[in-house]
């Protein structure tokens, strides 16, 4: 065979998907639209956010939905020097995952912290929501969180 | 991406969550073989060295003795109508006007049948045995790909015997 | 002590083979890449794919970007007549436990296992964001290596590793690789070097993470005559079990793996002294936990093949663990092992396997 270079091609793989969320996954993403965070309750009475239909602990249903945040705590982050396309932020950003005041478990989101430097384990954070009017019931209707004092 | 229940402020009921992913695709070499083969406007084959049959396009193996297939068979132009369907149901993104014709074509030679737009025919005239060729794009538009295949034709000789493809149904 | 994890049925690994792990395999297809790895996996016993009775294969069409890739696949093997035949969408160690029951069961006295996947067709940082939560997570797109640093940093706040600590096993495991043919990432290089390297996400540096690898690996499982027939001093699989945490991060503690130290308790690691441990952990401060969970001292011999470090082929990464601490016992060099296989982010699904010689 005369060519010796592989042949290759660009395949693009892509599907618009529309996923029902049931009533406790979709009350999350309500208040997400109108600025507010919430968790469920699970068993032994902890708190859990984001809200599953069961408690990830005992498989047992879930209860009441409860009002957390707006802030809350750093459990643990990793700062991204470079972001891929597909991240929430296209600046340098640290992932994080938040312990919501009120929250038994925590939240994977961004925090826009500035710097690498500027971050630990232990420091507050609070919620940075987008407009109302850019807000359409789902994770990225927060834009962010940000140390607090700088919301 | 907005939501019909979102402008009503009623409660999240769905989620859109569209996924994309971008790859890079290499054929392989046995299916490179018939790539290849098609921007010189010939069907290439691949033969099994413990049973004999002639694969095209081939995968490299033979999905009955698990060997590998290393030898290339140029076949002909020529192939039986297996069977075939009449399209009428429009779908987004045809591009071609229905009803159609696809067709699964055993070209001479080969020992799997692959499918194939059938013209020049009416929808009604269509049937199993029915003797085709393959018509190729302008020569300057020849590529790797099987868009060098316009379709399949029929090439005027007497239907093929049943014996001659039944146990390719 | 646990007896569900126990084989009452002894099951041995009678052959393992692996492709040479590349970084890009350009010229072949899955079908190419696997066929060579079949062949060598029954030519190493004189055995055809008639003597095995049952075929489970390890993979995700994901890779590849199409459906049904891993039917392809078995155009390989060449299922005809019809075969007994299964599929897993993960790393072929899970595959060798659907197996090794049915093995257990007494319904086939001989199975084949495979896994294959070219990691080089897509971006992986992409694609492995797609197997979080959809509604929570993926939308996200938190690739791999974010949510392995959140573990590490997670780790080191906890004080139970440091950044030294890393550096010292990416060190140590491309260093043992240079003695491994199939090893992609192969080198000599102190780990204070290692160490001047920037940040990927940090605190995870390049040479922390596992390479991106093209691959396939098959096993031969074996029971009764057809375990005696085939090897001369068997494999035996000892021990088998594999547990699952939560797939809510938040939910769970990262600097510590519940799933493995239950799937250890149950394949009953703790019954005898380990001499070597393959375990996969593809980002390098995951050996530490895994290490911890598995109950290991420091006497024993941790990836001598390299391990993830070295090679990454998704898919087949955890199979080989097991082929290679398979390959320990049936060289001498050790008497008992333990193998270990991981899937999902940070170590979210754990396998664990306890194989001895005679």
């Amino acid at each position: 065979m005369p060519d010796s270079e592989a042949l290759h091609a660009e395949h693009r793989l892509e599907y618009p998907y529309s996923r029902s969320t049931g009533p406790v996954i979709g009350a999350f993403l309500t208040g997400l639209r109108d600025g507010k965070l919430l968790g469920v309750r699970g068993a032994g009475g902890s708190v859990i956010v984001p809200p599953t239909e069961y408690d990830p602990t005992t498989g047992e249903d879930t209860g009441e939905l409860v009002e957390v945040g707006p802030g809350g705590v750093v459990e643990t982050w990793a700062w991204v020097g470079e972001p891929l396309r597909k991240h929430p932020l296209q600046t340098p950003f640290a992932w994080a995952l938040i312990r919501l005041d009120g929250a038994d478990t925590a939240l994977l989101h961004v925090v826009d912290s500035g710097a690498p430097d500027a971050l630990a384990a232990g420091d507050r954070v609070t919620v940075r929501f987008r407009p109302e009017s850019e807000r359409i019931g789902a994770m990225a209707d927060i834009e962010a969180f940000v140390p607090e004092g700088r919301a | 991406m907005a939501d019909e229940t979102t402008t009503e402020r009623g409660p999240v009921t769905t989620l859109a969550t569209p996924i994309r992913l971008d790859f890079e695709f290499t054929p392989g070499v046995a299916q490179s073989v018939f790539l290849r083969g098609l921007k010189q406007a010939k069907f290439m084959g691949q033969r099994c060295s413990v049973c004999g049959k002639v694969y095209v396009p081939s995968r490299g193996s033979c999905p009955t003795d698990g060997v590998p297939t290393t030898e290339d068979v140029e076949l002909s132009n020529s192939g039986t109508i297996t069977t075939y369907c009449v399209v009428n149901v429009p779908f987004a993104g045809q591009s071609i006007e229905i009803p159609y014709i696809c067709a699964q074509i055993l070209l001479d030679g080969a020992n799997l049948s692959f499918m194939g737009l059938i013209q020049e025919i009416a929808t009604d005239q269509i049937r199993m045995g029915l003797r085709v060729e393959a018509v190729w794009v302008e020569p300057d538009e020849l590529t790797e790909s099987l868009s060098s295949v316009r379709y399949f034709r029929p090439n005027g000789e007497p239907d093929a015997d049943y014996e001659t493809y039944k146990e390719y149904l | 002590m646990s007896a569900a994890g126990r084989t009452p049925r002894p099951v041995s690994i009678a052959s393992f083979a692996q492709a040479k792990n590349v970084r890009r395999d350009q010229e072949r297809n899955e079908v190419e890449g696997l066929m060579p790895v079949i062949a060598e996996v029954f030519g190493n016993i004189g055995i055809t794919k008639d003597d095995v009775d049952f075929i489970c294969s390890g993979s995700t069409d994901y890779l590849i970007g199409g459906p049904f890739s891993f039917v392809m696949a078995l155009d390989a093997v060449g299922v005809w007549p019809p075969r007994s035949e299964s599929h897993v969408e993960m790393d072929g160690a899970f595959a060798l436990y659907e197996a090794w029951v049915l093995l257990q069961e007494g319904e086939i006295d001989a199975a084949l296992v495979y896994s294959f996947g070219r990691s080089s067709l897509g971006d992986l940082r992409e694609i492995l964001a797609l197997q979080l939560d959809p509604y929570y997570l993926a939308p996200l797109w938190p690739d791999p290596i974010s949510l392995a640093a959140l573990q590490a940093r997670a780790l080191i706040d906890a004080g139970k590793a440091t950044e030294a600590d890393f550096a010292a096993i990416a060190a140590r495991s491309r260093r043992d690789a240079l003695a491994n043919p199939h090893a992609q990432v192969a080198l000599d290089v102190s780990a204070d070097t290692l160490l001047e390297d920037e940040y990927v996400v940090s605190p995870l540096r390049r040479h922390a993470l596992p390479p991106i690898t093209d691959g396939a690996a098959a096993i031969v499982l074996a029971a009764g005559d057809k375990a005696a027939r085939w090897s001369e001093h068997p494999v035996w699989i000892t021990g088998f079990d594999h547990r699952m945490e939560s797939h809510a991060l938040g939910a769970r503690d990262l600097t510590s793996s519940p799933s493995t130290a239950k799937a250890a308790d149950v394949a009953g690691v703790a019954d005898g002294p380990i001499d070597v441990a393959e375990i996969h952990a593809p980002y390098a401060h995951q050996e530490i936990i895994v290490k911890q969970a598995l109950g290991l001292g420091d006497d024993v011999t941790i990836n001598p093949s390299g391990g993830p470090l070295a090679a990454n082929p998704l898919m087949s990464a955890g199979l080989i663990r097991i082929g290679e601490a398979a390959a320990r016992i049936a060289s001498g060099e050790a008497r008992r092992a333990v193998a270990h296989a991981t899937s999902g982010p940070c170590l979210q699904q754990n396998l664990v396997c306890v194989l001895e010689g005679e």
